[in-house]
């Protein structure tokens, strides 16, 4: 800017400093923008990334949390719930509530006599339907005799139609909803008895073959109870260990060899790891197979590197003159680690905890191994019910033929984002918590 | 007869001869003996130190120190950076353990007892003989748990009250209550530099020690803080026995009964600190209380 000479030079004759550093200046500033303009432009991609990936999955996802619903008016006929005349629960609870179905929708549509026709107006409506049904009654035994509106989900083909992934110009042949079936549709439409609703199903249910009868729920607590194993097994011994290595242990060649092994471990891929799951946790101790117990296992083996590596390097950044002001005033070893330097290293700890949780948490491969990728309908209700993972449960939906199952995929991811979101909230929440002004 | 004169006049000459060089050279110690030059005994010894060597490894950081430091004695030692003063300190309280690669022969007591002995704990040791760090190093908790902390771990006070009485008369020894008494739940590392300082000196007499090391205490500290400190070391001096590594002179000599002077490795000269100052032996003390050294 200023090209000024300056008036005064030490030596006469000789370019001040001041003038050769401004010659130099542009280049420099040059340098200074380029490099800025590199990160900038760094920034701008993976926040572009980002938002593809984020509009795109919310764009397929969002449509999971409503179900396509029909209204029928069924009759509650004593002679098909309770043939016998029994009148107890199990009576109720074994009765052919499809037939009620059945009936409404050919009352619906009395001219529909062909085998094939009624085949068709029966599958407009989900195998889930008559589930729905039997918990109406068995929750409230007076509707027996009556007739009453309700609405019941769908089949996902239907569904599908209504939320516009099926086109109706197409042949016949090349889609899955027939021209017949159609043609009901449009009666039911005219009637106002077809409606999208918000459906709570995603999250309540477990999988399920059924598009429309799928839900999160089952692996969402797999996840919840394996993450929860994990953190409980590998945190603490993460810590010790690290504490360990780092305070007491003495200086040789084994704690040479064991660090790097623990760091080799740290770097191992993971499907190693589900081998060794199931080589010993399930063949040698014949723990039970596709269970969260044996997840969290193998994830604890998976994320006790981390966490030791993490754990070393934040007990290592605790300032020494901490550790001698403690022992100066005659602490023991003990005394000093846990009243002074854990508490200054467990923010960092913590950090390292919550990125092997991240990486647990994501993790298919090794759980594969194990055996958590069967189907199960069931919501597992302790470390020892066989359940899923919400990866796992991605990769199953991701993988099945149905159309419908398209939206569930993204609606999994979507929760698989939120969780971790919330994981790492909670990681700087802690860390704000425990960390100390210096 | 003449020839036994003969020799008597070269007994006298030659003993003349001697005398004179004597009278020459009387103050003229060879400038690279490393002996210890004054008197290193006390009359009432308190710390005893013989033939006391300190490796780093392979390195040697002192050499065959032997001293003796009395009973509610102030002693400081001082000279050019890196010659040992610290290592040795920290000796007197084994907070060298801490240094996986240093070892320590020769023999240190105190009260009659090695504290190099094999069966000795080093957390009694340090309860007696506290230290004070160069840079203050007060926890990053609040001054009252500062100061509170060693009487906790050492059981020093039946309940709250007898901690709280403890952690005032410390507070107040250092200098620092009136400045902190309304803010004892803040945090310690919040004060002012010499604020922490006297801090870390409440810290350490709340443990009731009977020697104290410290390590350059005031080097971080601006004038006043300083005089505050030296003030402070004045009258914990009629309760303890004090040793101090210092840079500066003046306060070696304003401070002290006794100081020692170190040149890299060696422990060259003790004595009081008057003579030291006004009438050093060894040349090499004398170079460095002139200036002439580093
Ligand atoms: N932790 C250590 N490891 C290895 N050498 C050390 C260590 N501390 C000090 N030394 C060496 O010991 C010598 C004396 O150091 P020190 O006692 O700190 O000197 P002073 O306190 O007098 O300045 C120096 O040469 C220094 O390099
Ligand atoms: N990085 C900083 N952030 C906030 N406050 C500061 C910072 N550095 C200094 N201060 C404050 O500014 C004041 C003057 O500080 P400083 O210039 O360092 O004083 P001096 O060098 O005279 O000791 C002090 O009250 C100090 O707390
Ligand atoms: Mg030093």
């Amino acid at each position: 800017m200023n090209n000024t000479p300056l008036k005064h030079t030490n030596e006469p004759g000789k370019p001040s400093t001041f003038d050769v550093v401004q010659k130099s200046l542009a280049k420099r500033r040059a340098a200074e923008h380029r490099f800025r303009f590199y990160g900038i432009a760094g920034i701008v991609l993976a926040l572009a990334f980002l938002l593809v990936l984020f509009v795109n999955i919310f764009g397929k996802g969002y449509t999971a949390f409503v179900q396509t619903q029909i209204r029928l008016d069924i009759y509650f006929e004593r002679a098909v719930l309770d043939p016998d005349g029994t009148d107890t629960e199990d009576a109720l609870s074994k009765a052919d509530y499809t037939l009620l179905i059945k009936k409404s929708l050919s009352g619906l549509f009395p001219e529909v006599n062909s085998r094939r026709d009624k085949r068709n107006l029966y599958a407009l409506i989900s195998s889930g339907a008559s589930y729905k049904l039997r918990a109406l009654v068995l929750n409230d035994a007076g509707l027996v005799g009556k007739t009453s509106s309700v609405w019941l989900p769908v089949n996902d083909d239907i569904d599908i139609l209504f939320k516009g992934h099926i086109d109706r110009e197409a042949k016949q042949s090349d889609r899955r909803v027939n021209d017949r079936q159609l043609d009901f549709i449009d009666r039911l439409v005219a009637e106002n008895r077809l409606e999208k609703q918000f459906s709570s199903t995603f999250f309540t249910d477990g999988d399920s073959r059924e598009p429309e009868l799928a839900g999160i729920r089952g692996a969402l607590t797999g996840s919840l109870l394996t993450l929860l194993g994990t953190f409980l097994l590998s945190f603490p011994i993460g810590v010790a260990t690290a504490v360990y290595l780092e305070e007491f242990a003495p200086v040789n060649k084994w704690t040479d060899f064991i660090e790097i092994n623990v760091n080799n471990l740290a770097a191992v891929p993971s499907i190693v790891f589900g081998l060794l799951g199931l080589a010993m946790f399930i063949n040698f101790f014949g723990l039970p197979r596709s269970t969260p117990i044996v997840g969290c296992l193998v994830l604890t083996l998976m994320t006790l590197p981390t966490i030791i590596i993490a754990g070393r390097a934040s007990l290592k950044s605790v300032p020494p003159s901490i550790r001698e002001a403690a022992l100066g005033i005659g602490a023991s070893k003990l005394q000093t680690i846990f009243d002074h330097v854990l508490p200054l290293a467990i923010p960092g700890m913590l950090t390292g905890a919550i990125i092997g949780m991240a990486r647990a948490l994501g993790e298919t491969a090794p759980l594969l191994m194990i055996g958590m990728v069967a189907f199960i309908v069931d919501i597992p209700g302790g470390f020892s019910d066989p359940s899923t993972v919400l990866p796992v449960q991605i990769y199953l939906w991701a993988d099945s033929p149905e159309r419908a199952f398209v939206e569930k995929t993204s609606a999994a991811i979507m929760v698989l984002l939120v969780f971790l979101i919330a994981m790492n909230g909670l990681a700087v929440y802690l860390r704000k918590l425990y960390e100390r002004r210096w | 007869m003449n020839y036994v004169k003969d020799l008597e006049t070269k007994a006298n000459y030659s003993m003349t001869k001697k005398i004179i060089s004597d009278a020459l050279s009387a103050p003229e110690i060879d400038r690279e003996s490393r002996t210890t030059v004054g008197k290193i005994t006390s009359d009432d010894p308190r710390v005893v130190c013989k033939n006391v060597n300190v490796y780093y490894g392979e390195n040697r950081a002192i050499n065959d120190l032997s001293l003796e430091i009395g009973n509610h004695e102030v002693i400081s030692f001082i000279g050019p950076s890196g010659c040992g003063k610290s290592t040795f300190l920290r000796t007197l309280n084994r907070m060298n353990d801490t240094i996986v690669s240093c070892r320590v022969s020769g023999e240190i007591k105190i009260d009659g007892k090695n504290i190099y002995d094999r069966d000795l704990d080093v957390v009694p040791l340090r309860a007696m003989v506290g230290m004070v760090f160069q840079k203050p190093n007060p926890f990053p908790k609040s001054i009252y748990d500062n100061v509170a902390y060693g009487p906790r771990i050492h059981g020093l006070a039946a309940d709250k009250r007898e901690l709280d009485a403890i952690v005032e008369e410390s507070l107040k020894k250092a200098g620092l209550w009136d400045e902190v008494k309304d803010r004892l739940n803040d945090l310690g590392t919040g004060l002012s530099g010499g604020q922490q300082q006297r801090l870390c000196i409440a810290r350490t007499i709340a443990v009731n020690p009977e020697i104290i090391l410290m390590d350059e205490p005031c080097s971080a500290l601006d004038p006043i803080a300083t005089a505050k400190i030296e003030q402070l070391i004045a009258e914990l001096s009629e309760r303890f026995t004090i040793v101090i590594v210092t840079h500066s002179m003046q306060q070696a000599a304003r401070v002290s009964q006794r100081t020692a002077y170190f040149h890299i490795g060696h422990l060259i000269e003790v004595g009081r600190t008057n003579d030291i100052f006004t009438n050093p032996k060894h040349p090499l003390t004398e170079d460095y209380i002139t200036g002439r050294f580093g």
